[in-house]
């Protein structure tokens, strides 16, 4: 295959054809840069609308205790199931490779919350710093609780955007102190919660501080989970089905529950519900990849029409080649190999030029509705080799034709 | 070198038919210089670019240097093309983006003669052709003189057995005909069979035996008295 004789004869080819070399890269370059362009666009967009229909995040699981209604292992009915610290812990150990978001919370309501001569009677919940992207929250104000807040059971609390107007009005939250049960929390972050004005009235603490001071020992009151994503419904309904499942037999056999009891321990698999999310993002990728395929399509007849052109071209020269002693072969592979050459290095230039583009300028066209245009390269470079080979198809064709007529033919073409 | 019998070729011209060589019988000795003549549309661009192997007759045999030429497939057409002929056209038909040195070269390429042999071989056709210091001009940076020349330095250098040329001063002016003619007699000295096809009487006098062609049949065949060019030039 590798012929230093023919390289030669090509690039001598390439380098004194200019023009055409350049048309034909151009051609083949712009229509590699707009399909990953595209293809990024496509993606940027599916990200937004993913992020605009995320009310809590997508398929959360959630856990809650209850009362057995069961007799288990010579235990009553009617026992009252508490989760510790060492459920949440368990869990997460065992299913570590499967989670993505992981929580656990420990919730007090109806309790007197106070600032200055206001007061009334809020929720408010022990957390971990997982647990804001769970309730999918946006900050507005200062931060959410950290990993630091659970280390040192700081006194923080970060409140909703309805308990921060009841409670301090237009008063800066941030850094004031308010009164929980008569115990002093410091405000450092104010939120607001696409759930609505209700899961707004909320001020959510440190776990561990709660644990503490409210006398909460190692108690918990619910667990919450999200799976790493998956690409389809199915796969994901599949998976959190069989996750959930799991998680039951755990909880309940660390908890002497009998595994037919769902008065115990109960289990909330939201996936369910996010059938309308998948689809819909579904429709977007599909009309995405519609897009690409029509740009696809737009580049192989630009490039099969240049091929053509360049053969029409080349007819008096292939006619003298041929007088001269070019077998057909030599002519057909001599037209391929330089199409193939020019396509391939084009369609690099026009792959890496989109790349640039959408690495530099995509972090800052980001809006609503448009987050983080990407594409994934193997589709990228994937769209390139069908172009290349497009172009060899449309070369090969009237290079076969050029080389089957008769060189006094091809000679009388002026 | 070449022998001929009963050649016949016509061709389709929409729903007639065009009867062009009607049965052509003659035979080439090796080192002959032959100019075959006549008037336009008597036949005999057609013959030679059967004799080239660049078209195929409809019936009869031709024998080219004891191969019988018949019904062949392209890619063995060019090869024997390659091995046996070198062509000159009256359009020259040079490679417009390739250099002197890269035209006379090429049927080398297609020989498989590796690169610096190729450029050597070249160089030594191009200097016997008087254009050893034009090697690197574009055809378009030559005049039609020099253009021919380089065409013929193309020609010779695959060695061909029969050199081929298609009214090869037809789009010269007659000082510079009788220099390509001076050119290609030199050659012809020196042992090459040439045939050359043209409608000038003076340069069918500088050959050594002159055929008419009329209507698709040969009415003269005669050996004549070579005029030597360089007498006029």
């Amino acid at each position: 295959m590798f012929n230093i004789e023919r390289w030669q004869e090509i690039f001598e080819a390439i380098s004194k054809n200019r023009l055409r070399t350049f048309l034909t890269g151009v051609s083949v370059a712009s229509g590699i840069f707009i399909l990953v362009i595209l293809l990024g666009a496509g993606k940027g967009l599916q990200n937004g609308i993913e992020k605009q229909f995320e009310r809590d995040a997508a398929g959360i699981i959630e856990v809650w205790s209850g009362t057995t209604t069961k007799e288990y292992k010579g235990l009553n009915p009617g026992r009252q199931i508490q989760f510790r610290n060492s459920d949440y812990n368990q869990s997460v150990q065992k299913f570590e490779d499967k989670l993505d978001l992981r929580a656990s919370t420990n919730n007090y309501w109806g309790q007197a919350f106070a600032y200055g001569k206001e007061s009334g009677s809020y929720q408010f919940r022990g957390v971990n710093p997982d647990y804001g992207g769970i309730e999918n929250l946006t900050i507005v104000q200062g931060r959410y609780i950290n990993a630091k807040d659970l280390e040192s059971n700081a006194k923080v609390a970060v409140i909703g955007m309805k308990l921060k107007n009841d409670l301090l009005k237009d008063k800066e939250a941030i850094g004031e102190e308010i009164l929980i049960n008569n115990i002093n929390f410091k405000v450092v972050g104010v939120f607001t919660d696409p759930g609505g004005e209700r899961e707004e009235t909320r001020a959510y603490l440190p776990l561990t501080t709660v644990q503490k001071t409210f006398g909460g020992g190692d108690k918990i009151s619910n667990l919450f989970f999200t799976l790493k994503k998956t690409k389809d419904y199915d796969e994901a309904l599949a998976q959190s089905e069989k996750f959930t499942q799991d998680l039951k037999d755990l909880l309940k056999s660390k908890n002497v529950v009998d595994p037919e009891d769902d008065g115990g321990v109960g289990v909330y698999n939201s996936v369910k519900d996010a059938k309308q999310f998948y689809d819909l993002n579904l429709y977007i990728r599909l009309f995405f990849w519609w897009v690409g395929i029509c740009t696809i399509i737009a580049g192989v007849v630009g490039v099969s029409n240049i091929m053509l052109i360049i053969v029409k071209e080349r007819t008096k020269e292939i006619g003298i080649r041929k007088a001269l002693g070019a077998s057909p072969f030599s002519i057909i592979t001599m037209i391929l190999h330089e199409s193939i050459f020019i396509t391939t290095i084009a369609g690099f230039v026009g792959l890496l030029a989109s790349l640039a583009l959408l690495e530099f300028v995509g972090p800052m066209v980001q809006s609503e509705y448009f987050r983080n245009p990407e594409v994934d390269f193997s589709v990228a470079l994937t769209t390139l080799v069908l172009l290349v080979f497009a172009g060899a198809m449309a070369g090969f064709f009237p290079a076969y034709r050029a080389a089957k007529i008769k060189p006094i033919v091809a000679l009388r073409d002026e | 070198m070449i022998e001929i019998k009963d050649l016949h070729k016509s061709y389709k011209m929409g729903s007639s038919e065009l009867h062009v060589l009607k049965g052509i019988n003659f035979n080439i000795e090796e080192g002959e210089l032959v100019a075959i003549m006549g008037s336009s549309g008597s036949g005999k661009s057609t013959l030679l670019n059967i004799l080239g192997i660049l078209d195929e007759a409809d019936s009869g045999s031709y024998i080219l240097d004891k191969t019988p030429i018949k019904k062949l497939n392209e890619t063995l057409a060019s090869k024997y093309r390659n091995k046996f002929l070198g062509f000159v056209f009256q359009s020259f038909n040079l490679i417009n983006y390739k250099s002197a040195l890269d035209n006379v070269a090429m049927p080398l390429y297609y020989q498989g003669v590796k690169r610096k042999e190729r450029y050597d071989i070249a160089m030594k056709y191009l200097e016997k052709v008087g254009l050893g210091s034009h090697v690197h001009h574009l055809p378009n940076e030559l005049s039609g003189g020099q253009k021919q020349r380089v065409a013929i330095a193309r020609a010779l250098a695959s060695n061909p057995k029969v050199l081929l040329a298609d009214e090869p001063t037809g789009a010269l002016d007659t000082k510079t005909s009788y220099e390509v003619m001076e050119l290609i007699q030199g050659i012809n000295d020196e042992g090459k069979t040439i045939l050359i096809v043209t409608h000038e009487p003076d340069i069918a006098a500088m050959c050594k035996r002159n055929v008419v062609l009329k209507d698709g049949l040969i009415i003269d065949d005669k050996k004549v008295e070579q005029v030597r060019a360089s007498s006029y030039v």
